[in-house]
């Protein structure tokens, strides 16, 4: 019996394919979410939106409140780690929690490198904003990529920037010969058998979800329509004014994103969304998509 | 041609999809009940079961599902599909099974991420070699009414595989390898030449 190998690692990211992940910070919100249909949830201390609020140093949720909802729901438990503090990822995985995001959402404890996430059994997912920077993780060990958008702003903006970015590399790469493909790896920043999979197979080599912004149904579908696999949504549920609703809603789009006239019909009477922020103001210092590379 | 339908409410239904083209059968996605129209046979994927038990009671798909049971279609569930496919599930959680096979799983039944595991299985129905195996988060088989046939069995003894009739449950993923005998014994079952 082999445990913690990469087709575990993967496989499971595979399972929550055509899901939504929802952020959650009390068991109870856990539930709604679980009830929601979520196929996984993010257990956090504040979510993104909180955070970007409050300032300061974000760290690792404290382990009560993460063991707290891994007892609430049955579902699987997410939990982030700062990027580069491969302590907090430690204590994480002797939590049992199911997979860790090492996300740019908490302030990086490491301004040069990523966690060598191949030395854990558990599973790790990143953020990227294009294809190299995904390539990069997976070839660290992420076994599940997020394209990162901006989280906490409600704005989808970015995350269909960093979305079209990864699938317009794809694209590109399927029509260029091997010697191209070099020259390609070295532009990307990214491990030459890494880019020669992609080629190979017209796909990332592991689960691609979308994140950061996504406040409605229809940007859960938009997003599923330019190539995600899958959903974070962050704020958006626990920040609008009847998250029960809204994270059914985001559930039910997420499966039928090719449906309009579900989509339309989700969309019916869900109360307020979350505030959003336009990007452009707000200070470049203050963006969260910038940390890590 | 014979058409293979995937449940594709949420999960890892692709992977069933290409799986089965590789066969050389039709296979199509299905989230509708009108979907199912013109089927021989249906595979409920691994994915999360409260997941995919919500969304099909919200689209009706459980009573044309139920009645596809009854009437002996062929099904076949992989993980979350054999939680669904289950008479009785311990660790419900909101969970609605079709209630189609007399067997009683238990969900997550080794534990979380960390205790997922590959191994090597013996299934005499696919014959050698074993069958390289998946459990994540993985249910297993606490009892098997008597119309049911345990298929496979861990070095402890647990069920992870049964068939009852027309129905096939797996605790694990053949579809996460590239091995495609199990798909192959179901594409038997459709059809006809795997009768018991």
């Amino acid at each position: 019996m082999d445990k913690g190998t990469w087709t575990i690692k993967a496989g499971l990211a595979q399972m929550l394919k055509g899901g939504v992940i929802m952020d959650v910070v009390t068991p109870e919100h856990a539930k709604i979410a679980e009830e929601a249909g979520a196929c996984a949830v993010m257990a956090l201390e504040r979510v993104p939106a909180d955070i970007r609020a409050a300032g300061g140093v974000a760290r690792m949720a404290d382990p009560t409140v993460i063991l707290a909802i891994m007892e609430a729901v049955s579902i699987p438990v997410m939990a982030k780690c700062r990027i580069g503090h491969f302590v907090e990822a430690q204590a994480l995985e002797a939590l049992g929690v199911d997979y860790i995001d090492e996300s740019e959402v908490l302030t990086p404890a490491d301004e040069n490198h990523h966690i060598w996430k191949h030395d854990f059994k558990v599973p790790f997912v990143c953020g990227c904003r294009d294809l190299g920077e995904a390539l990069r993780r997976v070839a660290e060990g992420a076994a599940m990529i997020r394209t990162k958008g901006e989280a906490g702003t409600g704005n989808i903006v970015e995350a269909v920037r960093h979305m079209r970015a990864v699938m317009d590399e794809i694209r590109k790469l399927s029509s260029m010969t091997t010697d191209e493909l070099v020259a390609e790896a070295k532009a990307l920043g990214a491990p030459l058998e890494q880019v020669i999979k992609v080629q190979k197979t017209g796909r990332l080599p592991v689960v691609n979800f979308a994140a950061g912004g996504i406040a409605s149904p229809a940007d859960a579908a938009l997003m599923m329509q330019l190539g995600a696999e899958g959903v974070f949504v962050g704020s958006g549920i626990f920040k609008s004014s009847d998250p029960e609703a809204m994270g059914r809603a985001i559930v039910k789009a997420t499966t039928h994103y090719r449906d309009p006239a579900i989509i339309a019909d989700v969309s019916k009477g869900l109360g307020v969304a979350m505030p959003g922020l336009d990007i452009s103001t707000i200070p470049e210092k203050n963006l969260l998509s910038t940390r890590g590379w | 041609m014979k058409k293979i339908g995937v449940l594709a409410l949420q999960g890892a239904f692709m992977e069933h999809i290409t799986l089965l083209l590789s066969l050389g059968v039709e296979a199509s996605p299905i989230r509708l009940p009108r979907e199912l129209e013109g089927l021989d046979g249906l595979i409920i994927p691994g994915g999360e079961s409260t997941t995919i038990s919500r969304l099909m009671r919200e689209y009706a798909l459980s009573a044309p599902l139920r009645d596809l049971c009854n009437d002996g279609f062929p099904i076949m569930g992989t993980c979350a599909g054999m939680i669904l496919l289950a008479r009785k599930v311990a660790h419900i959680n909101g969970i609605q099974p079709l209630e189609a096979m007399d067997i009683e799983v238990r969900r997550n039944a080794f534990g979380r991420q960390v205790d997922s595991f590959e191994t090597e299985l013996k299934i005499p129905v696919i014959g050698e070699p074993s069958f390289h195996s998946v459990f994540i988060r993985a249910p297993y088989i606490e009892r098997a009414g008597e119309g049911v046939e345990v298929l496979a069995r861990l070095y402890d003894g647990t069920g992870v595989a049964a068939r009852q009739g027309n129905m096939l449950a797996l605790a694990f993923h053949p579809e996460l390898t590239d091995d495609p005998r199990l798909h192959s014994y179901f594409l038997s079952i459709v059809n006809g030449d795997a009768k018991r």
